[in-house]
């Protein structure tokens, strides 16, 4: 039974891995030892996903609009199944992420692949997402008050 | 009544022939990529996503690219696609309030916390061509600000509706999913999550034009725009091989939230109504359009008088998806051959009747 911070965990790899990308995935598992066997037990596929949004934001369900979305289902040499679900039609892509999704799982494999893989991929998300606000920041009005006559 | 007519072949496999020659133009003119057309003309791509319920900007870029430019067209293409995917299920509910935030403006409190954020925006700019486009070159790097914006910014109307002066929008979660018009028809009355679902895939001219058409006076709803943002917004599902739910990524989108004329009755006191509009990508026209025409609609269970073209749901919501209406509009140029045919013959028997009877009556005066 996985505990609530295993689930948590995983939660994190997965968003995370999900908004690399494939050339940072693809290097990692190069580099991974020793090299990882896996079987694919659900080949990458894909389909849509209904993207629910809210009246008002806030207020009742609405359905928006789709978007594509890949999945891939493999099984490590443990036996541990690896889930990817990724936005986006990179079939490879998916099939890595469910990859590092199951070696992620196992204790011998985690605190390095955490630290070369994972870690970077949100250094990199943060920058982007810092980068962004900053630009955002500096289009930010300072309103001032024209005093008139006197 | 359509008669299999055969014979085009050749005629048809040569006209798309000849399309495919025009399509790519002057072939001395370097041809376009996809990831030119998605980084370079995005905007043209955010309305092809959101009008074909499909958000992939490498899909729409491609549509762009094979329909020519022409947007409904590429709409008309997206919309085909989708109907050879499998649908893996429906996303939790965004949290437009968790956006990482390019834009976000309030029309209506000048100091909301965050402060007025203008993004990428063409507002302000004189519309004068910039003849310096024509050139090739890069563009200076937009200046950064030392302290960036907070992760996120909380909405404008939530944050400062402490007074309780503006209608809120309270989940209501029950059992039953919203209706979805990629499975079910139209059915009437409308509620509320098939009209937002109707409209957030509705033409942004026909939108645009009903949403005009209340603020000069036909079915006037006094409209404030009480908040539009732009930027990424995470997306969450719950995969049935975890059972837990986990971010597929995010996407672009842009909200507008409206805040109309006031209401009130024996049991609400008086209160700001509003109206909701979203588009995929950064679309603010088709935002606001649509949080025009979604408070229109409203008049009804508002208890107003609903007596103009953009409060009429049937009017609206039958005649907003722009691939059924060109669907429709387009079928007059294929063959009607019969059809007219049997026109033809009413009208020739008429004519001779019409004749016969001014023969005879000449005749009668005659005698």
């Amino acid at each position: 039974m996985a505990t609530q911070t295993d689930t948590a965990r995983r939660q994190r790899h997965l968003a995370v891995l999900a908004r690399a990308g494939r050339g940072l995935l693809e290097d990692a598992f190069a580099l991974v030892q020793p090299a990882p066997r896996y079987e694919v037990v659900k080949p990458a596929e894909t389909g849509l996903v209904m993207v629910r949004g809210r009246a008002g934001g806030t207020g009742g369900q609405f359905n928006m609009g789709e978007m594509t979305v890949t999945r891939c289902v493999v099984r490590s040499e443990q036996g541990v199944i690896g889930v990817g679900y990724i936005a986006g039609r990179d079939r490879r892509k998916a099939e890595l992420v469910a990859v590092f999704d199951a070696l992620l799982q196992d204790p011998s494999r985690s605190p390095q692949l955490e630290r070369e893989v994972i870690a970077p991929a949100e250094q990199r998300r943060r920058e982007r997402q810092a980068a962004i606000r900053a630009r955002a920041a500096a289009t930010r009005v300072d309103f001032f008050t024209v005093m008139r006559g006197e | 009544m359509y008669v299999a007519v055969k014979g085009g072949e050749r005629a048809i496999a040569n006209a798309h022939a000849w399309l495919a020659e025009e399509r790519r133009g002057d072939p001395d003119v370097p041809e376009l990529s996809i990831a030119q057309i998605r980084e370079q003309q995005r905007l043209a791509v955010d309305r092809v996503m959101t009008e074909g319920s499909l958000y992939d900007p490498d899909l729409a870029a491609l549509a762009l690219k094979q329909a020519r430019g022409d947007q409904v067209e590429a709409i008309f293409l997206l919309r085909a696609y989708r109907t050879t995917l499998p649908r893996f299920g429906s996303s939790l509910p965004l949290d437009t309030g968790g956006m990482c935030v390019r834009r976000r403006v309030s029309a209506i409190f000048k100091d909301v916390p965050g402060g007025q954020v203008l993004g990428p925006t063409f507002d302000y700019t004189h519309r004068l061509l910039d003849f310096a486009l024509a050139a090739e070159g890069d563009p200076a790097p937009a200046p950064r600000a030392d302290a960036p914006l907070a992760e996120t910014l909380p909405g404008v109307i939530d944050v400062l509706n402490r007074e309780g002066l503006i209608e809120t929008e309270a989940a209501s979660d029950n059992a039953l999913p919203p209706p979805d018009l990629t499975r079910e028809p139209l059915r009437f009355p409308a509620a509320r999550a098939m009209r937002l679902q109707n409209l957030a895939r509705g033409d942004e001219g026909f939108l645009l034009a009903l949403g005009y058409s209340t603020q000069r006076g036909y079915g006037r709803n006094h409209p404030f725009a009480g908040e539009i943002r732009y930027g990424e917004v995470a997306v969450s599902f719950v995969p049935p091989e975890l059972g837990f739910e986990i971010e597929l990524g995010d996407i672009e989108l842009t909200e507008c939230q409206m805040v109309n004329q006031f209401a009130g009755s024996k049991n609400e006191p008086p209160q700001f109504t509003r109206g909701y509009g979203v588009s995929f990508g950064h679309g603010e026209r088709k935002a606001m359009s649509m949080a025009l025409v979604d408070r229109a609609l409203r008049a009804a269970e508002l208890g107003e008088e609903t007596d103009s073209p953009a409060q009429d749901a049937e009017f609206v919501l039958y005649h907003s998806d722009n691939v059924e209406a060109q669907g429709f509009v387009q079928h007059l140029k294929l063959p009607h051959y019969v059809d007219f045919q049997s026109e033809l013959n009413v009208v020739r028997g008429m004519r001779r009747a019409a004749a016969e009877a001014a023969e005879a009556a000449l005749a009668e005066a005659a005698e």
